[in-house]
């Protein structure tokens, strides 16, 4: 967007001849990685959150057979250490991971976009003290604050955890954002509404936050794969939500209980899999948004 | 006083601030656990049994003494400070009296030795390889680039479960757990070192591939970026000998590379946490998982606390290297620009 917007203001191109070009730089991409890892994430989201109705499937936690039995027509991946079947769970524990991750995101990158435009825009005071304290946070490793806010948190609730992962990973966010807004801060646009009499929070809101929209999304992706890597470590210490399946908690639960030692593939391959794949196809949509905006990114 | 001096000191207020805080999260958030820790783990106590009225009394009391408990909040800050400063982590919980630092101290060194060699080779292996496949592309790019991304998506817990279920279990090679046999006691003989060294290889081996991935992918980058940089160009202009010039390259590649050399020594405690636990390895990560799962909260508070403290050291380190190393602050500072 950020790139577009400087082509305007050299050009004075009409705003359709804008689109169009933009619709061709896009193509160049689209039909690549882009839409790869679109289809890959979509499918893992219909995964979660379509597969256990269309398969009718209400309960990962019900008994279903014996102690790891294998793979079969009526358990597909078998089942776990208390006979649960192993393939409901991954849905419900897709759904459960993603569903943290977006909550965690969705904080951080909204902290992140307060505290960075806000520091990016006002120089002075306010930015000093804001990116001090930014700077402060952010030496203070996010894992250690979490494990100590998870063992405070007796009942972790799904929303809980989402939170509290979101509010351990703004700082990143905040910074790369008050990089771009500070940089926003002194074209020609941004000077041009200050002169018709723009409010602060108007000039932030429609010449600001607009022209950095992509890496605003760029941002939020690589936090919702932080946050599902988050949630993941932090069930595997022993500290995901209670009474809830997640892909981290499904691997807790295979070393807990054995299931990688007495060989039984099914209930830790699967988990383990789709959590690098999640991860793999984020970042994927990441580096391919990347060179949609940035074209000096692309190799021929 | 010169401008260095002043971006010294700037830089050392900023780690003392830092730390306070640090110190600060430490201190308060264990203190949020609904009730107090000392409450529920008698509770626990006196499920269990086996102990009398009277004893529990008195571990009861020794336990409100050592925690400052009865005071209040800002006196029970001073005294962890003051405990802190004695170099005083507390007792365990669950191995009472056995002293939190003391704990530590055993499992750090298993720590170190696993993950310092890894992070090192791992940073070596990554950046020649990044370094390469950005030069020579073709083949070694198309083929290295996608393997590298992968296994540097993959999270490290779950290359470390994958690998322990093929060689451990499936094929049988290595050992599936701990970092020594159980029938054996450490010592320095040679049955034990051998005994070690077989649990080592899977652990390390898979620090070293997700190390080595991560640190490929980002030289790469680097270097593909440098590669397209104006003062290549210029120089390639000039004439100047492609080997120069890869020199050039770099060294400016490297700058950001040393510091992820240093954030990650300094990450090492909490790095790995999870690859121990997979392993059942016995450094910290182990230690943390089993406090966590028996509520044992001075040894997590503890293991937080060097946690905390190794990545602020290392963070601090970065800054003031950087002060010697990179011509621009260096510049800066001497008051040149």
């Amino acid at each position: 967007m950020a790139a577009i917007s400087q082509a305007q203001c050299s050009t004075g191109d009409t705003w359709f001849s804008h689109m169009k070009r933009f619709v061709a730089r896009v193509a160049i991409v689209l039909n690549g990685r882009f839409v790869f890892s679109l289809i890959m994430l979509l499918l893992i989201v219909g995964f979660g959150f379509l597969g256990p109705v269309i398969l009718r499937r209400p309960n990962p936690l019900v008994t279903v057979g014996g102690l790891y039995d294998a793979p079969s027509s009526t358990a597909w991946l078998g089942t776990d250490n208390f006979g649960r079947d192993v393939f409901t769970q991954l849905m419900y524990g897709t759904r459960t991971s993603l569903i943290i991750g977006g909550i965690a995101s969705l904080v951080a990158t909204f902290i992140g976009l307060l505290i960075g435009t806000i520091a990016g825009y006002q120089s002075g005071t306010l930015e000093e003290v804001l990116m001090a304290s930014t700077n402060v946070v952010i030496t203070i490793p996010p894992i250690v604050i979490l494990i100590l806010l998870s063992i405070a948190l007796n009942n972790r609730s799904i929303e809980a955890m989402g939170i509290i992962i979101g509010i351990t990973s703004w700082p990143w966010t905040a910074r790369a954002v008050r990089a771009q807004a500070s940089s926003l801060r002194t074209r020609e646009h941004v000077d041009i509404a200050r002169i018709s009499g723009a409010g602060t929070l108007s000039i932030i809101f429609w010449e600001i936050v607009p022209f950095m929209l992509s890496y605003i999304v760029m941002a939020f992706v690589l936090q919702l794969s932080s946050g599902i890597l988050q949630e993941a470590a932090l069930s595997m210490l022993g500290l995901g939500p209670t009474m809830n399946v997640s892909l981290g908690i499904m691997l807790q639960w295979a070393l807990l209980w054995e299931s990688v030692r007495t060989g039984a593939w099914w209930a830790f391959v699967p988990p383990a899999l789709l959590l690098t794949w999640i991860a793999f196809s984020l970042l994927l949509l990441q580096s391919s948004i990347d060179e949609i905006f940035n074209p000096r990114l692309r190799r021929a | 006083m010169s401008k260095f001096q002043w971006y010294l000191l700037n830089k050392i207020a900023w780690f003392l601030v830092a730390f306070a805080v640090a110190l600060v999260f430490n201190f308060l958030l264990i203190r949020l656990i609904p009730g107090n820790p000392v409450d529920s783990m008698i509770a626990r106590m006196a499920a269990g049994g086996g102990v009398s009225g009277e004893a529990m009394e008195r571990i009861y009391r020794a336990y409100m003494a050592e925690f400052g408990l009865d005071k209040p909040l800002w006196m029970q800050f001073l005294v962890y400070l003051g405990n802190l400063a004695r170099g005083d982590l507390g007792a365990s919980f669950r191995q009472y009296p056995v002293k939190v630092s003391s704990l530590i101290l055993q499992a750090l060194p298993w720590t170190i030795a696993l993950q310092l060699p890894a992070i090192l080779i791992g940073w070596v292996l990554g950046n020649v390889l990044g370094a390469l496949s950005a030069y020579k592309k073709g083949w070694l790019d198309r083929g290295l680039f996608p393997i590298s991304l992968f296994i540097s998506c993959m999270p490290y817990y779950c290359l470390s479960i994958i690998l322990v279920y093929l060689f451990a279990v499936h094929w049988n090679v290595f050992p599936a757990s701990g970092g020594y046999s159980f029938d054996m006691n450490p010592g320095w003989n040679w049955a034990f070192l051998r005994s070690a060294l077989q649990h080592y290889v899977l652990p390390f081996l898979s620090l070293v591939l997700i190390f080595t991935g991560t640190q490929a992918v980002g030289m790469r980058a680097m270097c593909i970026y440098e590669l397209d940089a104006d003062y290549v160009r210029y120089s390639r202009s000039l004439g100047v000998k492609d080997r120069r010039i890869i020199a050039y390259i770099f060294r400016n590649g490297m700058l950001p590379q040393v510091t992820g050399l240093a954030l990650s020594i300094g990450g090492m405690m909490s790095g790995a946490l999870i690859t121990e636990i997979v392993f059942s390895y016995p450094g910290i990560g182990f230690l943390l998982f089993g406090a966590i799962r028996t509520e044992d909260y001075p040894v997590v508070q503890g293991i937080t606390l060097l946690i905390m403290v190794a990545v602020l050291v290392a963070n601090f380190a970065v800054e003031i290297a950087y002060g010697f190393i990179d011509p621009r602050i260096r510049a800066a500072t001497a008051g040149e620009r």
